[in-house]
C-alpha cells in the first residue's frame, strides 16, 4: 500500500518535472518568438525614450557637447518662446475643425451610403477613392487647386462672379484651406462608419418600427446610438493624427504666410533639424506626447457619458 | 344592421391603409430622389479634384494657365509624363522607392508573424506585460523617438544618407501589424495545436504550415497597409537621405514642386499620377481586403 502510494508519489513529481520542463521550452520559444520586437522595442522605442527624456533637459546642437539645463528647455517653452503658442493655437485650431468637421461629414456621407441602391457600390468607391491620394500627391495636388491664379477653386468662384481669395498666401484663408484639404480624404473615416453601420441588426430597428418609431426617430434612437463606440474610436483616432500632422503644412506653405500655418510637428522638425536644437527639440516632443495622452484620457473619461456599449450592463 | 357597420368600418380601415400605403411608398420615393440627388452631387465634389489632376497632367502648356479653363483638354498630350518623369530623375527615385518600400513589406510580414504566433500560441511568463507594452506602444507619436533614433542611426552608428535606417525597423516589428495579426491568430481554433502536437510538429512548423496559410486575409491586409505606409512615408526619408541619388519619389515629388511648379504643373501632375498609380492599381485589384482592412483596424494608409 505504501509502496504503491510512494509510486504515484515519484511518478506525480516526475510528470510535474516534465511538464516543468515542457513550460519552461515553451516560454524560451515565447521569447525566441517574439525577439525581432523585443529588440527593436529596446533600441527604437524604449532607449530612444529614456534617451529623449534626457536629451528634453539638455542644450544640444549635435556639433557640440550637450549641456544640461535641467528643466530649461520647459520653462523657455512656456516662457519666452516667441513661437510656441502661436504653434499650439495654430494645431489647436487646425484640429478643432477638421475632426468635428471630417467626423461629421464622414458619418453623414456614410448614412447616405448604407442604403441599399442601384449603383451604391460605385458610388463608394467615388467617395472613397480621394483618400487614397496621401502624402506629397495631396499637398502638391491642392496647392495647384487652391492656385489663386489659375486654380480650379478660384476659377469655379470667377463663374459665381466672386474674386477668390489667395488661399495659401493670405494669413486668413491658409488654415481654412488646408481644413478643407483634409475633409477631402475622409474616405477612410467613412468607412469605418460604413462598416459600423452594417452590423447593426435590422431587428433594433423592426423592434422600433412596431413601437411607431419614423425614420428621424429611428436614426436619433437606434442609428446614432449604436454608431457611438465607432464615432468614439474615430474621434480618438483623429485628434492624434491631427496634431501629428506634417507633411502637407512643409509641402504646401512650409508654416507660411507670416506662421499662420507654422503646426506642431512642423515648428518640432525646424527645431530639430534646421535649428540642430535636439534638446529642445525633444522638449517639444515630450510636450506633444502629454498633449496627446491628456486629450486621449480625458475623452475616455468623457465617454461613458455618451459612448453607449451594447451589453454594457452597468448603464442599466 | 351591425354587419353594414362592421363593413362600413372595415371599407374605411381599408381605405386608410391604403392611403397609409401610399404614403409610404411617396416617402421612400422622395428619400431615393433625395438620396440619389446627395450621392451624385458629393460624388462630383470629390471626383473633381482628382479629375482636375489627371485633365491637368494631360494638357499642353498654354491650356494649363489659361482662362476659362476647359474640364478636359481638346486633346491628349501623354508626351507629358515621359517629359515630367525625366525633369528629375524620377526612375532613380522609384527603384530607391521599391527597394525600401519592398524590403519592408517583407520585413514586416515576417517579424509581425512571428512576434503574433509568440503572442498569441504560447504560453509563458511576462507575456501579458510584454502584450501590455506593445500595445501602449502605439499610442507613443513618432516625433517622441524620433529625435534619438536619428541621433543612434546617424552620429553612432553612421547610417545618414543610406537606406539602413529605413528599412531596419521594419524588421523588427510594427506595432499596428503584430496587434491586427495576433488577434487573428486568435481566432484559429487551438484544436489544430494540439493535432499538430500529437503528430510531432514542431513550433516553428506549426507557425509555417498551420497558422500561415490560414492567415492569408489577415497578412494581405498588413501587406497592404505596409505597402501604402512606406510608399507615402516623407519624414523618415526627409530626414536621413540627404543626396538626390537616395531620393524616394515622395521625396523628389517634393522637391519637383519647390523648384520647377511654377510653369510646370501640367508635369508636376503628370509625375504625382504616376506616382499614384501602383496605390490605385492595389486598390482596385485587393479592394476587398482594402475595405475590410479599414474597417477592422481604422487605420487609413
Amino acid at each position: 500500500m505504501s509502496v504503491s502510494a510512494i509510486r504515484e508519489a515519484w511518478q506525480e513529481s516526475t510528470k510535474r518535472q516534465r511538464r516543468g520542463k515542457l513550460a519552461l521550452r515553451e516560454e524560451l520559444q515565447f521569447y525566441l518568438f517574439i525577439s525581432p520586437w523585443l529588440v527593436g522595442f529596446i533600441l527604437f522605442t524604449a532607449g530612444p525614450i529614456l534617451a529623449s527624456l534626457v536629451l528634453s533637459m539638455t542644450d544640444w546642437s549635435v556639433l557640440k557637447k550637450p549641456d544640461f539645463v535641467g528643466l530649461a528647455n520647459y520653462v523657455t517653452m512656456f516662457t519666452s518662446d516667441p513661437y510656441f503658442f502661436k504653434v499650439l493655437g495654430n494645431t489647436i485650431y487646425y484640429a478643432g475643425l477638421s475632426v468635428p468637421l471630417g467626423i461629421v461629414l464622414a458619418f453623414m456621407i456614410s448614412v447616405l451610403l448604407n442604403q441599399k441602391l442601384v449603383g451604391i457600390t460605385l458610388f463608394r468607391t467615388f467617395f472613397y477613392l480621394p483618400s487614397l491620394v496621401t502624402g506629397v500627391a495631396v499637398a502638391v495636388l491642392w496647392a495647384w487647386l487652391l492656385n489663386p491664379q489659375f486654380g480650379l477653386i478660384n476659377h469655379g468662384l470667377r463663374l459665381l462672379g466672386i474674386e477668390g481669395p489667395e488661399w495659401l498666401y493670405n494669413t486668413k484663408t491658409a488654415m481654412p484651406a488646408m481644413i478643407v484639404m483634409s475633409l477631402w480624404g475622409i474616405g477612410g473615416t467613412m468607412l469605418t462608419y460604413l462598416a459600423g453601420l452594417q452590423g447593426i441588426p435590422e431587428h433594433l430597428y423592426e423592434a422600433a418600427e412596431i413601437d411607431g418609431a419614423g425614420a428621424v426617430s429611428k436614426f436619433f434612437n437606434v442609428t446614432i446610438p449604436l454608431m457611438t463606440p465607432v464615432i468614439f474610436f474615430n474621434l480618438i483616432v483623429a485628434i492624434i493624427g491631427s496634431f501629428q500632422t506634417f507633411t502637407q503644412f512643409y509641402v504646401m506653405t512650409n508654416g507660411g504666410p507670416a506662421n499662420a500655418t507654422l503646426v506642431y510637428v512642423l515648428y518640432l522638425y525646424r527645431n530639430a533639424f534646421e535649428y540642430f536644437k535636439m534638446g529642445y527639440a525633444s522638449a517639444l516632443a515630450w510636450v506633444l506626447f502629454f498633449l496627446i495622452l491628456a486629450l486621449t484620457v480625458v475623452q475616455f473619461y468623457l465617454a461613458p457619458r455618451w459612448v453607449y456599449y451594447e451589453g454594457d450592463l452597468a448603464r442599466r | 344592421m351591425q354587419s353594414v357597420t362592421s363593413a362600413r368600418a372595415s371599407l374605411g380601415q381599408r381605405s386608410e391603409r391604403a392611403h397609409w400605403r401610399q404614403s409610404i411608398r411617396v416617402q421612400r420615393m422622395i428619400t431615393t430622389i433625395l438620396s440619389y440627388f446627395f450621392l451624385t452631387a458629393g460624388s462630383i465634389i470629390f471626383l473633381i479634384p482628382l479629375i482636375w489632376m489627371i485633365s491637368t497632367s494631360l494638357r499642353p502648356e498654354r491650356e494649363v494657365y489659361k482662362y476659362p479653363p476647359k474640364i478636359l483638354p481638346d486633346y491628349f498630350l501623354w508626351k507629358n509624363y515621359i517629359k515630367g518623369w525625366n525633369i528629375l530623375p524620377f526612375t532613380t527615385f522609384l527603384k530607391n522607392t521599391l527597394i525600401i518600400t519592398l524590403s519592408n513589406v517583407t520585413g514586416n510580414l515576417i517579424s509581425c508573424s512571428l512576434v503574433a504566433f509568440g503572442f498569441a500560441r504560447l504560453r509563458a511568463r511576462g507575456s501579458n506585460v510584454l502584450f501590455m507594452l506593445l500595445l501602449s506602444t502605439m499610442m507613443l507619436p513618432y516625433e517622441v523617438t524620433m529625435i534619438p533614433q536619428f541621433i543612434l542611426f546617424t552620429q553612432i552608428l553612421k547610417w545618414g544618407n543610406t537606406f539602413r535606417p529605413l528599412i531596419l525597423p521594419a524588421w523588427l516589428g510594427w506595432n499596428f501589424g503584430i496587434f491586427l495579426l495576433r488577434q487573428f491568430f486568435m481566432t484559429i481554433p487551438f484544436e489544430l495545436d494540439d493535432a499538430a502536437k500529437i503528430d510531432g510538429a514542431s513550433t516553428f512548423r506549426m507557425y509555417w504550415q498551420i497558422m500561415l496559410p490560414l492567415s492569408k486575409p489577415a497578412l494581405a491586409t498588413i501587406a497592404i497597409f505596409a505597402f501604402m505606409g512606406n510608399w507615402n512615408n516623407f519624414l523618415a526619408p526627409l530626414i536621413y537621405l540627404r543626396d538626390m541619388s537616395k531620393y524616394t519619389l515622395a521625396l523628389g515629388l517634393r522637391m519637383f514642386q519647390g523648384q520647377y511648379a511654377v510653369h510646370n504643373q501640367h508635369y508636376l501632375m503628370a509625375v504625382s499620377v504616376a506616382t499614384l498609380l501602383p496605390i490605385l492599381i492595389m486598390f482596385f485589384l485587393a479592394q476587398k481586403q482594402f475595405v475590410q482592412g479599414i474597417a477592422l483596424t481604422g487605420i487609413k494608409g
